[in-house]
């Protein structure tokens, strides 16, 4: 059994839109809510060049990078052809209009986002 | 559900194309079955050419390998000639006994050489010049022989003639009409062409009329022999002299052909509606297309109608040529040759070895023929499919769209001569190795595709006609794809301009009313057309129609500038250029206190704070208490002034004044791009106003007016509008220009490309010409701009949705 943890109401995510779940050390991550208010979260980090995808314009299940453009799909994401790449997915729970994130899942990438970021240098 | 049948004749580019296009969007409506004739996969024929000069391999030209076909769940009969179907009850019969049953049948057979009908045509050594089997006994005679004719001076014999002459034979080409190539050049192009390959060492006999092959005993072509009696050696002749749409099958099978297959604009024959052709076999409105880029529209179109989406008709296209041989450069496009009711600009340099041609009729360039100087082909190409007026540019004409101004490419102008390791687009990095190898290795034959590919000339564009020179000679044949209008983006087959009227006429006033009403494909667009739309709806139907923060870029959602790292930049407004000890001291606090790590000073004579967090961009402005400089948006960016007359010697009016009345009176006002402003108070323009959009000079008696500058990837000279007396009008007939290209102008289009497009003599026409117009457009800009938010500080009214600077989940 994992731990959730609450993040926001769906209500809190514009249509079309997203916000920003802040992970003092790591990278962010990015919770999106689409036209029919499906509720996706991936690592704000595009794989092209790490571009904050929360500041990307949302449409059909689909961001596109605030910084070049490159089409992130929301469910895989993964970017779309012929760019090639993926950035993390996070497991999403939606209860009773309450959007949550899988708990481990945000300690751990956490911790391998920052060897990510370290390697990078 | 059990699938439909498609069998496909013909395993050429065309036939393939639509294939692979039908799979792209209903890859489980068919069973395909595909016969082929020739014994290879699908190759690119174009590029037999480079095979036959020995510049690429055979391996090299395959497009769709025989895996692909496995991958794909097609049957595949090579070699098997198909010769017969009853269509009644739809079986198609190849000539070993092969048969198979279809719901939907596509012809795609291609076309035949015209073979002379002269004596010894059957003679061994006498081929066409056609497909693989052609190429491979050509190069096995250059091994064993060494006379070769070639008969017919076209694109192709000509093609033949040079591979041959590489491969060591000594080659003759006849040619009957008085010069060559004469469908794509004229007269003078064509002389310029056989002297420079007469140089490299073909012979040409112009005006001869073969009238017979003669044989040896073994029965194998040893003499061509002409009218006249002459008669001249020849181990090897090849038959280029044109090609027709094999339609042998379509008729036997009583479908309706007139030079091709007859076949409507959804590429379904007229006789048999289950029955589909494309490709050069294809007769569309009377024509049947040799070239590329038509064939795999009509393949497009096609694929939607096999798909059932019952969308998307075939209009014709307009083609234009450029030859395969290496080191030779010529283009033609269009009515070339002109007539009596056709004006000419002629620019000859036969020792340089470049002429160029422009055919000009009613004030519009209707053909061109360009002879080794070919990089502005394309533009004349466009000119051309647009019918756009060219009284406005046709002094520039003949030097191309490409000058000094052109950046990020080094000035290359000549892809042919460039290193694999230049650089061909400065915006994205791309050099010339990439692109070919990206051409090659992934079949590409547009341009759109080499942009989604490799990113080359997919920004700023100013590579376009280097990228075009890349895939003209990697994949050789032409290129440009010429659709009439270009869509908007891939949600819709609309082009900005029938968006923009559909806004207007009918009143639409939200993005999913446009959605609606012109059948989106997708459910709420793409990052490409919402902006556009929201900009369309919002600058048509001002306090209407509201506006939609999602559907606009980050900054301008953010009213500040994204930067690589994800922060944030900030440009207070300056008015004029102009500031004071308290507004500096007030931006100096701001830097101290959120530690902003650089600060810039602008092109634009305003101040830049660079590095800002989006937490703290709402304080950051509240603290710093100006103005948005709207640095970030399509909007009126900076008015940048000189010093004028309040403090300069040579000052003749002042400026200052005057550029800060303009940017009180212009700011907030959204655009389809950004709007620069410039104000200089004498003719010394040291506000550099030649390059704005719309850039004002002071003068002894007033101000001159100069409108559609740019100093960005594309350099251009501002032109002028008019000279003005008073500041008002100033205001009025910049406002008024602003207005119209504001109503007009398609997103992400800048004044110099609108005014480009629709010619400085319309602008003219709507701003100077007509006074009530102009005053009617000034009054919509005032009405527009009436009470428009500061969106640093007005965040409702402004629809600013403040939840996005904090993060969720604390």
């Amino acid at each position: 059994m994992s731990d959730w943890k609450t993040i926001c109401r769906v209500e809190d995510i514009p249509v079309l839109g997203a916000r920003r779940v802040a992970r003092p050390g790591s990278t962010d991550v990015a919770v999106f809510r689409n036209a029919e208010d499906k509720v996706f979260a991936l690592l704000d980090r595009c794989p092209h060049k790490g571009g904050p995808l929360s500041q990307g314009i949302v449409f059909g299940e689909s961001v596109a990078c605030p910084l070049h453009n490159w089409t992130i799909g929301l469910a895989d994401g993964c970017a779309k052809a012929p760019d090639q790449g993926c950035t993390q997915r996070f497991s999403v729970k939606v209860e009773g209009g309450v959007v949550h994130l899988d708990l481990e899942e945000l300690n751990k990438s956490a911790a391998e986002a920052v060897r990510y970021e370290a390697t990078q240098v | 559900m059990k699938k439909l049948k498609l069998v496909m004749v013909g395993n050429g580019m065309a036939g393939v194309r639509t294939i692979e296009e039908l799979l792209k969007i209903a890859p489980d409506l068919y069973d395909i079955t595909v016969f082929g004739a020739e014994p290879h996969p699908n190759y690119n024929r174009i590029l037999l050419s480079p095979v036959l000069a020995g510049e690429q391999t055979l391996d090299e030209i395959v497009l769709n390998p025989v895996s692909w076909y496995e991958e794909n769940g097609i049957t595949l009969h090579l070699g098997k000639k198909v010769v017969g179907v009853d269509r009644a009850r739809r079986i198609v019969k190849a000539e070993d006994g092969t048969e198979a049953e279809y719901d939907r049948l596509l012809l795609a057979t291609g076309s035949n050489p015209f073979i002379l009908p002269i004596p010894g045509k059957d003679l061994k050594g006498v081929i066409a010049y056609r497909d693989i089997a052609d190429t491979n006994t050509m190069i096995e005679a250059a091994t064993q022989y060494q006379h070769a004719v070639v008969i017919g001076g076209g694109l192709l014999g000509l093609e033949a003639a040079n591979g041959l002459m590489l491969r060591g034979m000594q080659v003759t080409v006849v040619h009957i009409m008085p010069w060559l190539m004469e469908r794509q050049l004229d007269n003078a192009a064509g002389k310029l062409l056989q002297k420079s390959l007469e140089a490299r060492g073909l012979k040409f006999l112009i005006g001869a009329q073969t009238q017979a092959l003669v044989g040896d005993k073994d029965g194998r072509v040893m003499a061509v022999q002409f009218k006249d009696g002459a008669e001249i050696p020849a181990d090897l002749v090849v038959m280029a002299a044109g090609i027709r749409p094999n339609t042998e099958l379509a008729e036997k099978i009583g479908l309706h052909c007139n030079r091709g297959i007859v076949v409507s604009d959804t590429m379904q024959t007229i006789t048999d509606a289950r029955i589909y052709s494309v490709g050069e076999c294809a007769a569309h409105r009377g024509v049947a297309y040799g070239l590329v880029a038509p064939l795999f529209e009509q393949g497009k179109v096609c694929a939607t109608h096999l798909a059932q989406f019952g969308i998307g008709l075939y209009s014709g296209s307009q083609t234009s040529t450029k030859l395969k041989v290496t080191g030779i450069d010529l283009y033609s496009a269009g009515d070339f040759i002109g007539g009596p009711d056709c004006e000419e600009i002629v620019m000859s340099d036969p020792y340089g070895g470049v002429y160029k041609k422009l055919v000009i009729r009613d004030d519009k360039l209707v053909g061109a023929c360009l002879y080794g100087d070919t990089v502005d082909g394309s533009w004349y190409f466009k000119l051309l499919r647009e019918g756009r007026k060219i009284a406005d540019i046709r002094d520039k004409l003949m030097f191309g769209e490409s000058h000094l101004g052109d950046t990020g490419h080094e000035g290359h102008n000549k892809a042919a001569a460039m290193a694999a390791a230049d650089e061909v687009c400065g915006c994205n990095g791309v050099n010339k190795g990439t692109i070919c190898k990206a051409i090659k290795e992934k079949g590409l034959f547009t341009l759109e595709e080499v942009r989604k590919q490799t990113k080359a000339s997919a920004s700023c564009g100013s590579c376009t006609g280097l990228v075009e020179q890349l895939l003209m000679f990697t994949a050789g044949g032409d290129y440009s794809a010429a659709p009439k209008k270009k869509a908007m983006c891939g949600c819709t087959d609309a082009s900005h301009q029938e968006v923009r009227d559909a806004i207007r006429d009918e009143h639409l006033l939200a993005i999913g009313d446009v959605h609606k009403r012109m059948g989106w494909r997708t459910p709420n667009g793409c990052s490409s057309c919402r902006p556009a739309i929201n900009y369309y709806v919002l600058s048509t139907w001002p306090k209407e129609a509201k506006d939609d923060p999602q559907s606009r870029f980050i900054n301008e959602r953010s009213h500040a500038n994204i930067q690589k790292d994800g922060t944030y930049s900030v440009i207070p407004r300056m008015w004029g250029g102009e500031t004071t000890a308290d507004e500096l001291r007030r931006i100096a606090n701001v830097v101290d206190k959120y530690k902003i790590p650089t600060v810039k000073v602008t092109g634009g004579q305003r101040i830049d704070l660079l590095g800002v967090k989006k937490e703290d961009l709402v304080n950051v402005w509240k603290d710093i208490g100006m103005p948005s400089g709207h640095a970030y948006a399509k909007a009126l960016r900076t008015v940048k002034t000189c010093v004028g007359s309040e403090w300069c010697r040579f000052g003749t009016q002042d400026s200052t004044q005057m550029g800060k009345d303009l940017e009180r009176a212009l700011w907030r006002m959204y655009a389809p791009h950004k709007v620069k402003l410039a104000v200089s108070g004498c003719p010394r323009n040291c506000a550099e106003a030649g390059i704005k959009d719309v850039g004002v000079i002071g003068v002894d008696s007033g101000w001159e007016i100069y409108i559609a500058g740019n100093g960005g990837i594309k350099t251009e000279v501002a032109m002028f509008l008019c000279k003005l007396k008073t500041a008002e009008e100033v205001l009025e007939y910049s406002g008024a220009f602003l207005q119209l290209y504001r109503e007009e102008g398609w997103y992400l289009e800048r004044t110099v490309h609108y005014v480009g497009r629709v010619g400085l003599d319309y602008v003219k026409k709507k701003i100077l010409d007509d006074a009530q117009g102009r005053k009617a457009l000034w009054e919509r800009l005032k009405f527009s701009l009436e009470g428009e938010p500061d969106p640093w500080f007005e965040f409702d009214k402004a629809a600013v949705d403040t939840r996005q600077f904090q993060p969720v989940g604390a």
